[in-house]
């Protein structure tokens, strides 16, 4: 089914992506709403002589994918919240000892058990640190089932250029639904992984996969070298999209599924003569800051909606930096705000700015 | 000159940080001779763990990588499903194996994961300054249990290796003692045989050893290896609990 | 044009592979399409449902708040989505299941007697086809040689032969359509 287009579920998408980007490995523990990406995983790596392990626990499972990173493969896990949180340590030592990996975390409502409905209340975690230490990794937020093909397959790209963990963000909803996709046919490039423990097999010098620096200049060095390896990141993976920013004077910020919503409303307000724009993260880590300069001469005021209390806000307000005034709209618990909803906190903010207010 | 004894070739010229009379360093020699007789080194993959033996890729001269506490069995996997040829083995201690890390080693035993666990018992958390562990005695004193280990607050010695061979998995297990010569002798056949069922593709294999901790102990080394024959061999009993060949012994 | 579509009822009665079929039969026709489902513990035995967005434009928003198109297959679907259908919308009433009737007069109303039908044609399970074939013949959204297309893309092919079965219950749905008018 080269570019054939055909109808599938999100979390099998991700599934097929990996295959086709040559991940040949998957970790995995049963939780809710992730289970058909493992199921799909379990069928499909061993007719491309792939392995599939299910885990004692998600603990063990990302330390099972640090093992087989090490040991040069391309690897991949994946979980929804609460699973993630156990996963943080595993991150961080995969960050630590430079370790490429793909995560998916199709989120769910916390804290705690919470619920099994979608959510997007880990975006601090996955974009702020989640395990201990200074770190960073790049984090795509997918908005459709063909990104979910698309980031996901460069998800492994990304994570083989930089020797670090990637994660792909989504939520419940995006895993759960079918849209129409079509696999694109992409030649990865070479990744020459001579730091894998494979065994010396002839080498002089054996390789070895550490995150330990016990003295105190030489772990300051890795440090610095991570710090300048995470500044390259930010400077070349940063993706986002906008919509109608030459002339929005309202901007409404949205990821992922909320930015489909958000999209649509976009669209009626268009209809009913509101100049608004959007603006799409696509990379949440790395920040498009970019985008904000983009529609900050004409933006009057910046909406930001979320199924959280409010975590991408903050780097919303970062990035505006105090130049115009930013909203927040959000939802938890699993209930996703309705395009009505957000036109009625779009129609506030937009009254405000019309009335010199904002 | 004629040479009688020298350093296995599988091991760095590293000086080691272990503490005078610390039996690490004997373990640390009965692999790397099992490493050299077997002639595996260039497709040995060793895992160190977190506590006394963190620093264990130093001394190897094989490839290695570090796990989080606990995990090594977990890493261990991962990097045996990559490269099911190479020889994988794990180096833990009680703290990392009986304690935080006790789920992944029973379930890497209950997937019989084709690796070899090298457990070092040595009734103490040592690096972190002798705090009680799963396997410390009852009645023996620790940083956190002061007046003793008390059953009735801190419940009594796990025995993994009896607890692995019931598993299906669990291809060989054993448990022997590094605390005199003969001892070391039948480690080091337990060692080697481990090493050699993974090669021969049996399944999970473990070999216990009985160890010391002089400092954490507060016993001089001779001490410390008297204590292991009077009091810990008697709740670790020593010997194979299971083998390929003859399965579980009652 | 843009079709936003709820299918409920509990779970069993094809509600899901409905939306499914309307999705894949929209893609054969080349439109934007979608189709979420509501998951969790109430897919056991309790009331299902999916939605199902089938559009000429790029879809935004894949969650359907305010259907435009409601199908509905159970007492205990109509009483939680009945309110929330687009004003002007059109509701599809399992009457085999439901006697009590929609009490909003701005809808468009079609009863069909889904499970009686079915059980004429000899096979209960098959009353999600015979609602399909009403909805079809009532609002157009896909043609039904492409819900046939769908059925032969997403049966495995030893069940293909359950493809006249499936024929006869559309036919029979969107019969009690065009006699209506």
């Amino acid at each position: 089914m080269a570019n054939e287009t055909v109808l599938m579920k999100g979390n099998e998408v991700i599934g097929e992506a990996a295959v086709r980007a040559g991940c040949r490995y998957f970790f995995g523990y049963p939780i809710t709403p992730q289970n058909e990406l493992p199921a799909y995983m379990a069928k499909r790596l061993p007719e491309v002589q792939g392995v599939f392990v299910q885990a004692e626990s998600e603990t063990a499972a990302i330390n099972m994918v640090y093992g087989a990173s090490g040991a040069g493969a391309r690897v991949m896990t994946s979980s929804s919240s609460p699973g993630i949180s156990l996963k943080q340590e595993g991150i961080s030592y995969l960050a630590g000892a430079e370790l490429p990996a793909v995560i998916v975390n199709m989120m769910r409502g916390g804290p705690g058990l919470g619920t099994i409905q979608p959510s997007q209340s880990d975006y601090f975690q996955a974009t702020k640190g989640g395990g201990h230490g200074d770190y960073n990794m790049v984090v795509l937020a997918p908005a459709s089932v063909q990104e979910l093909a698309d980031l996901t397959m460069d998800a492994f790209d990304i994570a083989d250029k930089y020797r670090n963990p990637v994660m792909v963000l989504g939520d419940g909803v995006l895993g759960q639904m079918m849209e129409p996709v079509a696999f694109k046919e992409r030649q990865s490039a070479e990744f020459v992984k001579d730091w894998a423990t494979t065994g010396k097999q002839g080498r002089s010098k054996p390789n070895l996969i550490n995150s330990l620096y016990l003295d105190p200049e030489k772990s300051a060095e890795h440090n610095e070298e991570l710090h300048a390896k995470y500044m390259t990141m930010a400077k070349n993976e940063v993706r986002y999209e906008v919509k109608n920013l030459e002339d929005a004077e309202v901007v409404l910020v949205a990821y992922g599924m909320m930015a489909r919503i958000t999209s649509s409303v976009m669209n009626k307000a268009r209809e009913k003569g509101m100049k608004v724009g959007l603006i799409r993260p696509i990379s949440v880590w790395p920040f498009p800051d970019e985008a904000f300069e983009m529609a900050l001469p004409q933006a009057k005021a910046f909406l930001t909606v979320e199924m959280s209390k409010g975590q991408m806000v903050e780097d919303v307000r970062l990035a505006v930096n105090g130049r115009a005034p930013v909203y927040f709209y959000g939802r938890t618990g699993g209930v996703i705000p309705s395009p009505q909803e957000v036109m009625e906190q779009l129609e506030a903010v937009y009254a405000k700015v019309q009335g010199g207010e904002a | 000159m004629k040479q009688i004894f020298a350093k296995p070739q599988s091991m760095t010229d590293k000086v080691s940080h272990y503490c005078p009379g610390c039996t690490h360093g004997i373990a640390h020699r009965l692999v790397g001779e099992t490493i050299d007789e077997l002639g595996i080194a260039d497709r040995t993959i060793g895992v160190a763990s977190v506590g006394c033996s963190v620093l264990a890729y130093e001394y190897f001269d094989v490839d290695f990588q570090q796990a989080s506490h606990g995990r090594a069995p977990a890493v261990a996997t991962g990097i045996k499903r990559v490269h099911p040829e190479s020889i994988v083995f794990t180096y833990q201690g009680d703290g990392d194996l009986a304690s935080i890390g006790t789920a992944e080693a029973i379930h890497a035993a209950m997937r019989g994961e084709n690796i070899t666990i090298i457990f070092i018992n040595n009734a103490i958390y040592g690096m972190t300054g002798g705090q009680m562990a799963p396997t410390t005695l009852l009645g023996q004193q620790t940083t956190t249990t002061p007046e003793g280990r008390r059953f009735e607050e801190m419940g009594a010695p796990i025995r993994m290796a009896e607890m692995l061979a019931t598993l299906d998995g669990a291809a060989y297990v054993a448990r022997f003692s590094l605390h005199d010569i003969p001892n070391i002798t039948k480690a080091k056949r337990a060692i080697k045989k481990s090493f050699q069922y993974q090669l021969e593709g049996k399944g999970f294999t473990i070999v216990e050893l009985l160890s010391t901790c002089p400092t954490n102990w507060g016993m001089s080394p001779n001490e410390s290896l008297e204590w292991v024959q009077t009091d810990m061999m008697k709740v670790y009993p020593l010997g194979e609990f299971k083998t390929p060949e003859e399965g579980e012994k009652k | 044009m843009t079709y936003e579509i709820l299918i409920a009822g509990f779970g069993g009665q094809g509600v899901m592979s409905m939306g499914m079929l309307l999705t894949y039969a929209g893609m054969l026709e080349g439109k934007y399409v979608s189709w979420i489902p509501s998951y969790g513990p109430e897919q056991r035995g309790g009331t299902a449902n999916c939605a199902v967005v089938i559009s000429d434009e790029e879809i935004g928003s894949p969650v359907v708040t305010e259907p435009t198109i409601a199908v509905i297959m159970n007492l205990p679907s109509l009483d939680k989505f009945e309110p929330t259908v687009s004003s002007g919308g059109k509701i599809f009433v399992n009457s085999s299941l439901i006697a009590k009737d929609v009490s909003r007069s701005d809808l468009l109303i079609t009863k069909v007697p889904a499970n009686d039908i079915a059980g004429e044609l000899g096979a209960d399970r098959i009353a999600n086809m015979v609602m399909l074939g009403a909805v079809l013949a009532e609002t157009r959204v896909v043609s039904e040689e492409s819900i046939i297309e769908s059925l032969k893309a997403v049966l495995p092919p030893h069940r293909h032969n359950l493809i006249p079965l499936n024929r006869d219950a559309l036919e029979r749905g969107k019969a009690l359509v065009l006699a209506k008018e």
